[in-house]
């Protein structure tokens, strides 16, 4: 299989309001596709989607050729929510063998997920001790200890020091590397060179679905901080025009 | 529905309990405490302890575990991990078992340590056997649990949830035939507390109080609690959601 997910015109609302406007994209199997776009433009919406907890109005999403969030991806795809979600009142060891056992995995295995992410000297910690950067890998670790087919990270880098944010990276290659595909959601703009694919969004709207070389080519800048921007901009024009053509046949 | 999974969950809710140390003294000191005020507070009137401490050893374990399994179940819907949850292998019903048996497991060491206390210390005396005893007030701890777990739904933080202890409990409370004789109540409100649990909870224990053997109506209210507990489990299992907006 060529995709690991196929998106076709979907669309969220959230009340009256649309959270997201026909999307069609997809993701490429073995990947590191970055999700981008600032703070509030539907990244995470987008990515409850692709993991099966967000109500959708229409369109389909299909992963790994089934529906989204249906019975046979529950072994095969692994979620880490931005808000982490692990257990204060548990330590990061028993936090950890508790997902690993929900897949049938072996406390040993736990155990390498926790080095995975580098925690192996506070493993036996409360996770509601740990700082915020710390805090944020445990739950990391509890997303990747099943070594998913598809992995969806909602901003698994927010909150880390570049030396740990680096080795993070390091890392989720080293998943794409044996075979995983990864959904990494970010709002930082140097991270997005690192990925293979680019899915830029704004204001719920898919604006790009490239590699970073064209995204750099198409704005005609090395810099993606600026050529996220003329996209942006691009886009105005093109809503500002629709708009006008539109009042001009009605 | 995976037995490996609903053990797990019990056992990953009861590894959580025993890093709280000061909810499980809260646990077992409370109730024994107040059963030991109503002792000296009725030292005169033996007869009005044994009928009043006896259906305290039913109510105190109910509102207890009500609203830890209220909060617990708030805090896992809140902290995201049951989102995560929904996207692994784990069934709903898996989880919400796992709440009962791990609550029900703490239910049972405090219905085993207030009854034994009330029996042996505080000099609690009932026609009908105390294992009896014993066993209602387990079944009334699971059926707070279970009605915790399910009123978790309907609160969005843990300010709303304690407070469905005074909306929930209270009335059952007041209602149940402690106060006033249910046939006694005015023709409405004797019908209110046909429908409310604990009534049926507070009418087994005074059968066992009363009656040497157990009798056939302790055991149909006995039915009627774990037929409660069952349908507050299912309907707390309704209200997970896997998709939500």
């Amino acid at each position: 299989m060529s995709n690991a997910v196929e998106v076709e015109h979907l669309v969220i609302a959230r009340g009256k309001r649309r959270v997201l406007h026909d999307f069609t994209c997809t993701v490429p199997s073995g990947s590191v596709t970055g999700l981008l776009g600032p703070s509030g433009s539907g990244k995470t919406t987008f990515m409850r989607a692709v993991v099966g907890v967000q109500k959708v109005a229409s369109g389909t999403v299909t992963v790994l050729g089934h529906p989204a969030g249906s019975k046979p991806l529950r072994d095969k795809v692994g979620y880490l929510t931005q808000a982490p979600s692990v257990y204060a009142d548990l330590t990061i060891r028993e936090n950890t063998r508790y997902f690993a056992s929900l897949y049938g995995l072996s406390a040993k295995q736990a155990d390498a997920a926790i080095s995975d992410v580098g925690l192996s000297q506070a493993k036996d910690q409360l996770v509601g001790q740990l700082s915020g950067g710390q805090r944020a890998r445990a739950s990391l670790a509890c997303a990747i200890v099943s070594k998913p087919s598809l992995l969806v990270l909602d901003e698994p880098t927010v909150g880390q020091d570049p030396v740990l944010r680096n080795e993070l990276w390091q890392h989720f290659y080293a998943l794409a590397n044996a075979g995983s595909t990864l959904l990494v959601s970010s709002h930082v703009m140097d991270e997005a060179g690192r990925c293979d694919r680019l899915l830029l969004i704004r204001e719920g709207y898919l604006i790009a679905d490239q590699t970073p070389a064209e995204v750099r080519q198409s704005a005609g800048t090395d810099d993606l901080d600026e050529a996220f921007l003329r996209l942006v901009q691009a886009q105005d024009t093109k809503k500002l025009a629709q708009a006008q053509d539109t009042k001009k046949v009605g | 529905m995976s037995l490996r999974l609903t053990f797990g969950t019990a056992g990953r809710i009861l590894r959580q309990l025993r890093h709280d140390r000061r909810t499980i003294a809260l646990i077992l000191v409370v109730p024994t405490v107040l059963l030991t005020l109503l002792r000296y507070l009725y030292d005169d009137n033996p007869p009005l302890f044994d009928r009043v401490g006896l259906i305290m050893l039913g109510v105190f374990p109910l509102v207890i575990m009500f609203l830890l399994t209220s909060v617990a179940m708030l805090r896992e819907r809140t902290s995201g991990t049951l989102e995560r949850l929904l996207t692994t292998p784990i069934g709903k019903v898996d989880i919400l078992l796992g709440y009962g048996i791990a609550f029900a497991v703490a239910a049972a060491v405090q219905a085993v340590t207030v009854s034994t206390l009330a029996f042996w210390l505080l000099g609690l005396d009932t026609l009908g056997p105390a294992w009896l005893v014993g066993v209602i007030a387990v079944g009334n701890s699971v059926l707070g649990m279970a009605l915790g777990l399910l009123v978790s739904a309907f609160a969005d933080s843990e300010f709303q949830a304690v407070q469905f202890m005074p909306a929930v409990v209270l009335p059952q409370v007041l209602l149940c035939g402690l106060l006033q004789p249910r046939d006694r109540m005015p023709g409405w409100m004797e019908a209110i507390s046909d429908v409310m649990p604990m009534s049926y909870a507070v009418q087994a224990l005074t059968e066992v109080g009363t009656h040497t053997d157990p009798t056939s109506i302790m055991w149909r209210d006995l039915a009627i609690i774990v037929g409660c507990v069952i349908v507050a489990l299912l309907l707390g299992a309704a209200t997970l959601r896997r998709r939500t907006a």
